[in-house]
């Protein structure tokens, strides 16, 4: 069979596909978001749709700020005190940047895992337990369940569910991860950010950890930053491609890898540079 | 003489250095340890010292554990608070580097000058006496530097990535410094605490002036009593004594002093890797 031909299942799996992808509401929206460091004009007037339920990736050069995008939606840049912004991040209908916000819910909602995992220096247990605790949800008994279902959805209960009062600093790096995972996870976030969570792990790891981020897209709205093309290719259903701080292009992450627009994703994509 | 030969000798000569370095600790623990264990006995160490050079040093004994330890719960507070401040709250501008300058310097200072501000502040003018809670204040002032230092170290190296995932799940600052930052800066601040101690066990000028007198005969009963320590019974028997008798007592008590000194140094040491297994490898 020649690989271009289309058979009946799968162009029926494709429009299931489309209609997954369009038919998903947007759940975090860019209006005219500028981001500056300083003098440094790190984000220049981002306007884009996140939609649920789905995995956006966001990819780019190092450098182009697609950590600084990611870090945006939930806030975490003003940590930096010389950081500005103008525009809007919408989180359904709440803007994100209105005086009134409460950033403390606000980093609730909205789940973060980092390039490198950074498990805290405690058990396993009090590492996703951390989050609940700080929030009064949940303690006793109930507390002891929410970080077995955390671990369970970061597919990480079979493996640990025996040494929950050891370090999580001798878990290996791949299990390290998706703790982090499950720590974000404990506090019932709606989005979740992750910001190249693969990129210090080696492959098996790494396809645990995409495979993993499949089965979240059910109940989270994921996104994903990413340098690595193919995983943007593999795992994501929306891509953007942002360059020196723009979103040069955005869309189904099939038509933006098969037909790219512009020409800079496309050298982008093709290697031409990176 | 060829090039060879003039860099073997540069390197035998600077063998020698570290050697003599090396040796430095173990000539002095030793020489004070022979001069100091034939006075060491039951009597020496529960006794009340009498006529100058005669009795025990018992209440010199709790006289330093006193000061030390007092000195600490004053300090160690203030030291640990200070230091959070200007780690993780402190813009970094002119305002915090001269507070850092003025710490430095304090770390600097020369102690007989701190003990005479302690003589002429704490004891005449707020007139707490010569007393237990005037060295101990006193002595704060010199460790005080020194745990604000060793916090401040502590708490940067603490990495970054950790107060990420905390504030990122939405804890505040406040709670991350308490839940996540001070517990994995804590072995780093116990062990400057703890040289700090070890620091305020040894030094006899601030307590000489603001403490006590050195022989006193009684355990201290409150916080306005006059405190004697180690130091200051050595310092007296060594300068003031004329008798070789006189002389092995002020080794013997040096002894102790060197041994409480140990245990110090050894807990801390104790103290960090206890931590460190705790925390993990990492």
């Amino acid at each position: 069979m020649n690989g271009n031909e289309i058979t009946p299942g799968q162009a029926m799996q494709d429009v299931f596909e489309e209609f997954r992808i369009d038919g998903a509401v947007n759940k975090v929206v860019f209006r005219d978001f500028n981001l500056w460091y300083g003098e440094n004009h790190v984000l220049k007037d981002i306007s884009v749709e996140i939609k649920s339920n789905i995995i956006t990736s966001i990819m780019g050069p190092s450098g182009c700020g697609k950590s600084t995008f990611l870090r945006a939606i939930d806030r975490m840049n003003d940590i930096i005190p010389e950081c500005r912004t103008s525009g809007q991040v919408f989180i359904d209908e709440d803007n994100v940047y209105a005086e009134d916000v409460d950033v403390y819910e606000l980093r609730k909602r909205v789940g973060m895992v980092f390039q490198k995992p950074n498990p805290f220096p405690q058990s396993v247990y009090d590492n996703v337990a951390y989050g609940v605790r700080i929030h009064g949800m949940a303690n006793g008994r109930e507390l002891d369940e929410a970080v077995e279902r955390s671990l369970r959805m970061a597919a990480l209960w079979d493996e640990v569910s025996d040494r929950l009062d050891e370090s999580a600093l001798t878990l290996s790096g791949g299990q390290q991860q998706r703790l982090c995972i499950a720590r974000a996870l404990a506090v019932e976030p709606e989005i979740l950010l992750m910001d190249e969570p693969c990129s210090a792990l080696d492959p098996i790891a790494t396809a645990k950890i995409e495979t993993l981020m499949r089965s979240l897209q059910e109940k989270y709205t994921v996104v994903l930053v990413t340098h690595n093309l193919q995983q943007a290719a593999r795992v994501s259903d929306m891509t953007a491609f942002m360059y020196i701080g723009e979103v040069v292009e955005f869309g189904r992450t099939k038509d933006l890898f098969e037909n790219p627009e512009k020409e800079l994703t496309e050298n982008y994509i093709t290697g031409k540079f990176g | 003489m060829d090039e060879l030969t003039k860099e073997n000798i540069i390197k035998a000569g600077l063998c020698a250095s570290v050697v003599i370095t090396i040796l430095i600790l173990p000539v002095i623990v030793v020489w004070v340890g022979s001069n100091g264990i034939g006075v060491i006995s039951w009597e020496f160490l529960t006794g009340r010292p009498y006529r100058f050079e005669l009795g025990g040093i018992f209440p010199q004994i709790v006289g330093s554990i006193y000061l030390v330890s007092l000195c600490s719960l004053l300090g160690a507070p203030l030291g640990v608070a200070s230091a959070i401040y200007l780690a993780e709250y402190a813009p970094n501008n002119v305002i915090t580097q001269t507070v850092r300058f003025f710490t430095e310097t304090l770390a600097g200072m020369p102690s007989i000058v701190i003990g005479l501000f302690g003589l002429e502040f704490l004891v005449y003018y707020l007139q707490l006496k010569t007393s237990l809670l005037a060295g101990a204040v006193s002595l704060s002032f010199m460790t005080l530097p020194w745990t604000i230092r060793a916090s401040e170290e502590a708490i940067k190296m603490v990495p970054r990535g950790y107060r990420d995932a905390s504030l990122a799940l939405g804890a505040t600052k406040w709670q991350t410094i308490l839940k996540i930052v001070l517990p994995a800066a804590s072995p780093g601040i116990i062990t400057g605490i703890l040289l700090g101690m070890g620091k305020a066990m040894g030094e006899t000028a601030v307590v000489w002036l603001t403490s006590g007198s050195g022989l006193e005969a009684f355990v201290p009963r409150s916080l306005r009593s006059p405190t004697g320590s180690l130091t200051m019974y050595i310092y007296l028997l060594a300068t003031q004594g004329h008798t070789s008798e006189s002389m092995s007592r002020a080794f013997g008590a040096s002894l102790v002093l060197l041994v409480m000194f140990m245990a110090v140094s050894v807990s801390a040491l104790i103290v960090r890797n206890y931590y460190l297994r705790r925390l993990g490898p990492r």
